[in-house]
């Protein structure tokens, strides 16, 4: 197998890397640029810890090839917070107690950004949808919807 | 003398008996006792017990000390997630 | 280590500041196991048992060496037979000798340097198995002439002509059943069965190890334990304690599940091997198999009650398995089944089987959540019957201060009746229900302990604070500790960091289990603080050349205690702090324990579920927990724990179990087709915390992780089998089940 050469965008950075034909972009984001910011919780698409967005698409990184970031734009949780300044879902999800072990929390903000990009007032019934690609086994849940939804009200009014 | 309470396996090789009494001020000197008394206890003591006195239960304080009527109950070693 | 006397105001305890944690969790800069690499580092790759019980006749490494790339290959050979058998046992469950015992039982290991290499090589390594019968299901295990999973492992507990998969064996209760019986208008005898579940945290384990020349080790790896990670690496590998250094990552997720090892020891061995670091990484696939599920269960129960509500004998048998090895959890499951109840006669029987499956590992309460859902079914069937309020049966019932528990001890100070009452009281208990709804209760019930502590607090000449402490935290713990030792010393919360310490930097700590970190590393904490006190007090007496008792401690400075022991301004800690290299050196408390004192806790869920008679779905429409948290620390985390037990509860009640095929391997090892509960399965899950003091704790702190796991099976299935109108008795509940059932 020939290793590909790729040209990208990461987090509004320009990157270049070189991966197997075969190597999906988790593998690259983690093992070849130290972006371990996305977690590997199944390989298969089912837990949503891998979560990034490609060319403002929702994608879990295991089931995407590196390859295809191919002159894309790719934003992972390492690029959610401005310098010093979180997001509010980050000071939401941080005030709000939405997470016990961390280890889902990046690809939850991740898809909870997607989620409120396109609806800024989703009802409660309407954020668990979305996330439900987003395993999480410590909180029930619970805490992390009411945390996009109180980010959800500070960015309506911001 | 200490009064000690036997979960109802250990009551195999202590000819039935739910109770027996042994000379002891410790909770070790309870579990050495017993495996002079009754032998056949002792492998269940080498994995391990725990001790409840007066209802509060005491993993494996060897040195717990043992008050005259206070109330001696041997259960398993505790093991938790 | 009793309940301070006096009776106090907190300040900060009991508010729900931000973890100190939390910006790395959210921008992604928390170090995960699989997040640490070393330079050099290879990958290391384990290969699998396809069977679920084979002879291993041989196994050919030769064209694995032989690949470029590939620094080390081992086996069941490279390590050291080991005499106890408890250590022998997590051995051989992390490389398989003789046999292997289960489909995903490991058979052999490689590192190399690459991850399509360590592939490569797994594959050209040659294993000739010889392929023996297996028997999966624990009561098929018991019966004559089943396949023997290992030969010779009964304790001598088990009575003789009993099926030699039956390795352990136990007896709990007291009073006349025969008697009891006879008192009851109605008796009714249930059976039950649930499936082993997964802990499913969502961190697959992953380790790094690295060995060097001179027999030194470094071990870097998320588990609950890093010190009991110690003991069983350094014991496998034959090193010494002292030479082999663990340091935990951030854990993404435990339960239970990592309390013991599976790839830490191979990957030390690969390292000894190739002189390089080696990183091992488990897919989920590999999590499923091979890692440690909760035992399948297999359990009768039967109960007598009186017309009026009054429980007159109990008795459970509980047939358990926990996998391939013996296991002692049917103990766990006995003691537990009836410690709600004050009962005169009651009487359980534990049994294990082995069966070719992964060995049982930990799981929330382990033991208690299968028993007490088969007793607190039958329960709600004799209410149903009877024309009872589960809920008053229960408060009739209730094991109170005085009961002679079914374990043994009588119980002192429990919080469980002033549970029940909470629930009673809640208007979720009296909401009205619509058709095809159904609510159900459950009390639960789990022991809880404390185990051995040590901790450091070190008092920073800027007047700052920094505490050592040995548990992984699994969700939120450093909070809490930090919020006792800024109650204990009287400064903000902001000023202290808390961090969990590696092997060499504190003594040995029990693993994060039992519920025990907030209670047990809390108390030592608060007992570090009030040692660096009055440090710090003996230094302000000589400031003022008064004696040491002549002075107290009051909102973070030294204060001179009354009007005798003179006049002076207070002098705070920073102030103590920043003239401590004048007055004597550095300020440090500590405090070492082996804590006991934890109480037992109890908890009651009411859940309103329903059940879909097209389809056999069932839906959760509203759930409450209400449980005794002793004194809630950090209220948020408390929650959380209440919120998530319960809905790893419904999981286990509704969806998740091992599936496995008539060939013993498992058909569903993936979070596709073992579903855990998502986001949109759920409704809120409300909280109640009771706050009844621990008189174990100084500031009465109870251990809250465990508890909530327990009472959402039977819960749920009570709800279930209300709404149904037809009594479940199998988990999960899933659709087919269900449907099977409607249609009788």
């Amino acid at each position: 197998m020939k290793s590909l050469h790729i040209s990208t965008t990461i987090n509004g950075d320009p990157v270049e890397f070189i991966c197997d034909p075969d190597e999906p972009l988790l593998d690259v984001l983690r093992n070849r640029l130290h972006l371990t910011g996305a977690k590997e919780g199944c390989g298969t698409g089912d837990c949503g810890a891998c979560s990034v967005t490609l060319n403002g698409r929702l994608v879990c990184s295991c089931l995407v090839l590196g390859a295809e970031a191919q002159r894309a734009e790719i934003t992972t949780i390492e690029g959610m917070a401005e310098g010093d300044q979180l997001h509010p879902l980050q000071r939401a999800f941080i005030d709000g107690a939405a997470f016990q072990c961390g280890v889902c929390t990046p690809g939850i903000l991740v898809a909870a950004k997607a989620l409120l990009e396109k609806n800024p007032s989703p009802t409660d019934e309407e954020v668990r949808y979305w996330l439900a690609g987003n395993l999480c086994r410590c909180t029930g849940y619970d805490k992390i919807i009411a945390a996009v939804q109180v980010a959800a009200a500070e960015m309506r009014s911001a | 003398m200490v009064k000690v309470k036997l979960w109802g396996t250990l009551r195999h090789w202590t000819d039935g008996q739910a109770e027996v009494e042994v000379e002891a001020a410790t909770f070790k000197e309870v579990l050495d006792r017993l495996s002079e008394l009754y032998p056949g206890l002792a492998p269940q003591i080498r994995r391990g017990v725990s001790m409840s006195l007066d209802g509060v239960i005491y993993r494996e304080a060897w040195f717990q000390e043992i008050k005259p009527g206070q109330e001696v109950v041997l259960m398993p070693y505790m093991q938790g997630g | 280590m009793a309940l301070d006397q006096a009776k106090r105001e907190f300040r900060q305890v009991g508010t729900r500041p931000n973890r100190p944690d939390g910006v790395d969790k959210v921008t992604g800069r928390a170090q995960y196991g699989a997040d640490m690499t070393a330079p050099g580092m290879l990958t290391g790759a384990i290969l699998r048992s396809p069977h679920a019980h084979a002879r291993i006749v041989s196994i050919d490494t030769s064209a694995a060496e032989a690949i470029a790339g590939v620094r080390a290959v081992v086996t069941g050979v490279d390590f050291t037979p080991q005499e106890d058998n408890f250590l022998r046992d997590v051995q051989e469950n992390c490389m398989a000798r003789d046999k292997a015992l289960y489909d995903g039982h490991a058979v052999a290991a490689v590192a190399a340097t690459s991850p399509a290499i360590a592939k490569a090589a797994l594959k050209a390594i040659k294993v000739v198995y010889e392929v023996l019968p297996h028997v999966t299901d624990v009561d098929a295990a018991v019966k004559p002439g089943a396949p023997i999973v290992q030969a010779g492992r009964a304790l001598e507990n088990v009575p003789a002509g009993m099926s030699e998969n039956v390795t352990n064996a136990c007896e709990f209760g007291h009073g006349d059943l025969d008697a009891g019986f006879a008192k009851a208008d109605l008796v009714i005898e249930r059976s039950f069965k649930t499936a082993a579940t997964h802990q499913g945290y969502i961190e697959p384990h992953a380790c790094l190890a690295s060995f060097t020349a001179d027999g030194k080790a470094d071990l870097w790896c998320c588990t609950q334990g890093q010190f009991f990670v110690r003991t069983l690496c350094s014991a496998i590998i034959g090193m010494e304690a002292s030479q082999l250094r663990v340091t935990p990552s951030e854990i993404g997720g435990g339960f239970g599940g990592k309390t013991t090892v599976f790839i830490e020891p191979v990957a030390l061995a690969l390292s000894k091997k190739s002189g390089r670091p080696v990183k091992i990484v488990m897919t989920r696939d590999e999590v499923f198999k091979a890692t440690g599920p909760t035992v399948s269960s297999s359990m009768d129960v039967r109960i007598g009650m009186t017309k009026d509500g009054r429980i007159t004998a109990g008795e459970a048998n509980l047939r358990y398995s926990g996998g391939a090895f013996p296991c002692g959890t049917c103990d766990m499951g006995a003691q537990a089944a009836f410690a709600a109840y004050d009962v005169e006669a009651v009487r359980t029987y534990g049994w294990n089987a082995l069966t070719n499956r992964p060995k049982e590992a930990a799981y929330r309460a382990p033991g208690a959540p299968q028993a007490i859902y088969a007793v607190e079914s039958v329960v709600d069937e004799l209410c149903q019957k009877l024309g009872l309020d589960p809920l008053a049966v229960r408060l009739k019932n209730a094991a109170h201060k005085g009961t002679l528990s079914s374990y043994g001890p009588t119980f002192n100070e429990i919080g469980l009746e002033a549970t029940l009452e909470a629930a009673k009281a809640h208007p979720h208990y009296t909401a009205p229900l619509g058709p095809n709804q159904g609510r159900g209760l459950s009390c639960g019930f789990w022991f809880n302990f404390g185990g051995n502590t040590c901790v450091s607090l070190n008092i920073n000449t800027d007047g700052t604070v920094g505490v050592t402490e040995g548990n992984p935290d699994i969700g939120g713990s450093r909070a809490s500790i930090s919020l006792m030792a800024a109650e204990e010393l009287g400064i903000p919360y902001e000023n202290i960091r808390t961090i969990v310490a590696d092997t060499n930097s504190l003594g040995y700590n029990d693993v994060t289990d039992g519920s025990r970190v907030t209670f047990s590393v809390g108390l030592a904490t608060i007992k570090a603080a009030r040692d660096a006190i009055a440090k710090m007090k003996a230094r302000a007496a000589r400031f003022w050349g008064i004696d040491e008792e002549a002075v107290d401690w009051v909102d973070g400075a030294a204060v001179p205690a009354g009007p005798n022991a003179g006049k002076f301004p207070p002098l705070t800690l920073a102030e103590i702090a920043a003239t401590s290299p004048q007055t004597g050196g550095p300020i440090a408390g500590h405090y070492e324990v082996n804590v006991d004192g934890a109480g037992v806790s109890f908890g009651v869920h009411l859940v309103d579920v329903e059940v879909d008679p097209e389809t056999g779905a069932t839906k959760v429409l509203r759930y409450t927990v209400f449980q005794d948290a002793g004194k809630a620390v950090h209220p948020d985390y408390v929650e959380g724990q209440m919120q998530g037990g319960a809905v790893q509860g419904i999981g286990w009640a509704l969806n998740e179990e091992y599936i496995y095929g008539a060939d013993g391997r498992l058909q569903n090892p993936g979070f596709l087709d073992y579903r855990i509960p998502v986001a949109s399965d759920l409704p809120n899950i409300e909280t109640v915390i009771l706050e009844i003091p621990n008189p174990g704790h100084p500031y009465g702190v109870r251990g809250v992780g465990e508890t909530p796991i327990v009472p959402p099976l039977a819960a749920i299935a009570n709800a279930v089998s209300r709404a149904a109108g037809v009594r479940l008795t199998e988990l999960p509940m899933s659709p087919p089940r269900i449907l099977k059932a409607l249609k009788g």
